[in-house]
């Protein structure tokens, strides 16, 4: 009923709603005609912000009915199926159980002494943004020239020719969320992506995936600003970012102020589009999902008091390598941590890592993830796990295999915003699909086949087929894993 | 399990770490891995004496007078060594005072060659129990990366006695010959190679006779690098080379053509593969990180999961290190398991594998004839494991270093244990475990 004027002006996209609704009332009813004809005829449209500028446009891949059987299957949400079946079609999980009913054209696989899982999603990764060749033309995931660039997008550095993405693929890797770096306090807008990389990064879009903003704690910003006008301390981390929200906050009243005018029926102007206060404001309204580099626990339970401040919600910490020593407060705030099994050292704020870190937060009932940030670790996420499994197992914790996937699929698509649609083996989502050789744990095991949206987009034993990137074509490793 | 039980299985336990302390260990039931003349042996019977192997047999017993440790159901290999790291040289990499595994000379005529890792050394730096707790026990330690033409020489540590770390000083020398390095000399190969070779040339003109310090010397290169590198022209010293791609790696041979002693090591090696047979014939031994697969500069276009295996498989001698194109990973030196591991998943033999962890690792730093393997009469560097070491669900047990089991705790299983139940009445700093 409500017809969308789609011109664009100046990145705004015009909504024409309380014309059209005027128009719906007048058709409605003859007696609003003389209240509705009170207002002011010259009132301008609503302007609103163009929330998508650079759409989705990926479309799931060609796949037939598949079902695999006697198999072992880990349904993402803490459940073991022995023997089990699994259904996909039409690009979804239709059926997880003891048995399905199998379609009459559909392929049926026979997976004997294999194991099905959701397909991994990485919640920390720099693919594209930070390429190989790793050289310095490819160096376009920190905009390191002030210490808030909320501004920028992951998505618009993006290479999707990056040989990376097809190596994680081959680790089970089916969904993926790129974020700008740490070397701000706010560094931009991360994308979250479906796994088949093509020409564009709008080909991989995860579609209806909110965006994420990375901001980063601790010694990354301070050391790289600290000659370059601060923040030079932690200090001034936090006012830093203190200061990004309160101009937020002014930002979003604005808006607010103009959209309540313009519904009274005054003819308002909008206010100036500005990109960094948009990224920002969209956290305030809760739509944008905050992802924070963050080491210490002293660091993040200031940011959880600064996310209380300004009443946002910080989705995930990232590394958060003491995340062992408040995991009861992550619990009550609702924060994920993005977790190495075992990095460690490498700078003083990752100096206290243990290997049971992601152990002691599962068992603190707060939400942990298994997280890579590297383009190796990425290939093998699953062992990853499987290491805080064995390291929890030496200190007396019991874990199941079943629970620690939450680690790799249901976690991380909750702290992204996409668990309505993947990360865990139930009908009606995308069918996101791994098949492993066998247990998911061993490091002897090898993801078999992959499926996004059920279509098989990598088989370990066709090598033929396997996805390679412009970059490798005619290289010496064109075709090799 | 009875109450009666329990308390027996706690007592068993105080008794298995109070022997833990004592000289003669008798370790039975595992299945034993040698990688020496007597191959892999179930229901084994390892017996330690006086910080050796004393005896291993098939279905022996425990004698009086051995402290036993009953291993039914695990997996027991020597102790694993490690050919490259920067281990008990850093603590913390940056931003965190000196570490010793950089350097950078003020003297831009200095190669770097005379630079010595054994001074840096430091037993209490945390990363030893973080490593030997996890079954290494043995490693190779030197610098990674500097603004020279060499990394210096390295040092061979026992993770063992924190007293008397040192197995081997002046234990290789390390060049790295691709990427950032070569930029720092002249930003060219025709710089660099031309460099390396004139002033091996020259350490070789001195037949062996060190130069003294009133001896006047015309060469180009300073005498304390040209000094520094008799050793290594004699083959008396190892020279660790870092290269990538097929093109430098021919000249790593070409470079064994031209000084025939050279005892040269590979390290990194991301396109070996592509010259497997080339450098099996050559005769060289090869250090690499499996899971470097990825082509991150133009030298490593051939990146692949299979280097290793297919090195392994054409002849060549390969060890696994946590290495990468300029660094050594020495905080996770304990992940070489996992980085075997690997390489077993992507075609290495699994015996390959765990070969390039423990006796090839210790031919290539000369200490075969006392570690990397188990034997009468070799160190007794052992390691229990709670199943196949090259899982990753697999751990340490015990850690046997010169006869003596290691105390398995580290500061980061201390720390586990600090907060391992939150919601403590008192601050956790006074929480001690």
């Amino acid at each position: 009923m409500m017809k969308k004027n789609n011109r664009t002006q100046g990145g705004l996209r015009l909504l024409n709603l309380h014309a059209a609704m005027k128009l719906a009332f007048v058709a409605a009813s003859g007696a609003f005609l003389v209240a509705c004809s009170e207002k002011p005829p010259e009132q301008k449209p609503l302007a609103e912000l163009k929330s998508n500028p650079f759409p989705s446009t990926y479309q799931p891949l060609p796949s037939v009915a598949t079902v695999i059987k006697n198999v072992t299957i880990l349904d993402g949400l803490g459940g073991l199926i022995e023997n089990g079946m699994l259904l996909m079609q039409d690009g979804d999980i239709k059926a997880v159980g003891q048995t399905v009913s199998i379609p009459q054209d559909a392929k049926v696989i026979d997976g004997s002494g294999k194991w099905v899982t959701p397909g991994i999603i990485d919640t920390h990764s720099h693919l594209g943004v930070y390429p190989t060749p790793d050289v310095n033309a490819h160096s376009d995931g920190n905009e390191a020239t002030k210490p808030v660039t909320a501004e920028v997008w992951a998505e618009h550095a993006v290479w999707p020719q990056d040989a990376g993405f097809s190596a994680a693929l081959a680790g089970g890797i089916t969904s993926l969320q790129i974020l700008p770096g740490s070397a701000n306090l706010v560094g931009g807008r991360t994308v979250t992506l479906k796994n088949v990389p093509n020409r564009s990064v709008q080909e991989m879009k995860f579609p209806e995936a909110p965006h994420g903003l990375k901001m980063a704690c601790g010694e990354n910003p301070k050391r790289v600003y600290g000659e370059k006008g601060g923040p030079s301390t932690r200090m001034g981390n936090v006012a830093g970012y203190r200061q990004a929200w309160i101009d937020a906050q002014e930002y979003k009243k604005k808006w607010d102020d103009y959209r309540e005018k313009h519904a009274n029926g005054e003819n308002v102007e909008p206010p100036k589009q500005d990109l960094k206060l948009d990224t920002l404001a969209g956290v305030l309204n809760g739509e944008i999902k905050v992802h924070m580099h963050c080491y210490r626990a002293d660091e993040m339970m200031v940011m959880m008091d600064v996310m209380k401040e300004f009443d946002y919600q910080i989705s995930s910490f990232h590394h958060a390598v003491e995340a062992y020593k408040i995991a009861d407060t992550l619990a009550e705030n609702n924060v994920c941590a993005s977790m190495w099994a075992d990095w460690w050292g490498f700078k003083m704020e990752a100096y206290d890592a243990i290997q049971e870190n992601i152990a002691l937060v599962h068992q603190a009932k707060a939400c942990a993830i298994v997280h890579s940030d590297s383009d190796l670790g990425i290939q093998r996420l699953n062992q990853e796990a499987a290491k805080v499994l064995g390291n929890a197992h030496r200190a007396g914790i019991s874990i199941s295999r079943a629970d620690a996937w939450q680690w790799l699929s249901a976690n991380p698509a909750k702290s992204m915003g996409v668990f309505d649609k993947t990360g865990s083996l139930e009908a009606g989502k995308d069918a996101d699909v791994v098949l492993w050789s066998g247990d998911p744990f061993s490091t002897y095991t090898l993801a078999e086949h992959v499926y996004i949206d059920g279509a098989l987009v990598y088989d370990a034993n066709n090598p033929d087929i396997w996805p390679v990137s412009d970059f490798e074509v005619d290289q010496p490793g064109e075709g090799e894993r | 399990m009875s109450g009666l039980n329990k308390i027996a299985a706690v007592v068993a336990g105080t008794f298995l770490s109070a022997a833990a302390m004592a000289e003669n260990i008798a370790i039975t039931g595992a299945l034993v891995h040698t990688f020496d003349k007597q191959g892999s042996i179930e229901n084994a019977t390892v017996l330690i004496r006086d910080g050796k192997i004393e005896s291993i047999m098939a279905d022996g017993e425990a004698p009086k007078g051995y402290n036993s440790i009953d291993a039914r159901g695990k997996i027991v290999t020597p102790g694993l060594i490690v050919a490259k790291s920067g281990l008990g040289l850093e603590e913390v990499s940056f931003s965190a005072g000196i570490n010793d595994a950089n350097f950078e000379l003020k003297d831009a005529k200095e190669l770097g060659a005379s630079v010595d890792s054994q001074f840096g050394i430091n037993m209490n730096s945390s990363l030893i129990n973080v490593a030997r707790i996890e079954g290494v026990t043995t490693v190779a330690t030197g610098a990674n990366y500097s603004n020279t033409l060499f990394q210096g020489q390295g040092s061979v540590i026992s993770l063992g006695d924190i007293n008397s770390p040192l197995l081997k000083t002046n234990a290789f020398m390390s060049i790295n010959l691709s990427g950032a390095f070569v930029d720092s000399e002249g930003g060219s190969r025709a710089v660099v190679w031309p460099k390396l070779i004139r002033v091996l040339k020259e350490a070789a003109s001195l037949n062996g006779k060190t130069l003294g310090i009133n001896q006047e010397w015309n060469g180009e290169f300073a005498k304390t690098d040209v000094n520094a590198l008799i050793p290594v022209v004699k083959g008396d010293m190892p020279l660790f080379v870092s290269a990538d791609r097929v093109a430098d790696i021919r000249q790593v041979i070409a470079l064994k053509q031209r000084f025939d002693d050279l005892d040269l090591v590979l390290v990194h090696a991301t396109e070996g593969w592509l010259v497997a047979e080339e450098i099996a014939e050559a005769g060289i031994p090869v250090v690499v990180n499996p899971e470097s697969n990825l082509p991150f500069d133009f030298d490593e276009l051939g990146a692949t999961l299979k280097n290793a295996g297919r090195l392994s498989r054409a002849g060549v001698k390969v060890s696994i290190a946590n290495v990468g194109k300029y660094s050594a990973d020495s905080h996770n030196t304990r992940l070489v398991t996992q980085l075997a591991g690997n390489a077993v998943a992507n075609g290495m033999p699994w015996a390959d594998a765990m070969a390039a962890l423990t006796v090839n690792p210790a031919e290539l730093l000369d200490v075969e004839d006392t570690l990397g393997s188990l034997a009468k009469g070799k160190q007794a560097d052992v390691v229990i494991w709670s199943g196949d070491p090259l899982e990753v669900m697999t751990y340490a047990e015990v850690v046997i270093i010169n006869g003596e089991p290691i105390t398995m705790e580290s500061r980061q299983t201390k720390l586990r244990d600090r907060y391992m139940t939150l919601g403590q009445d008192m601050p956790y700093r006074y929480n001690r475990p």
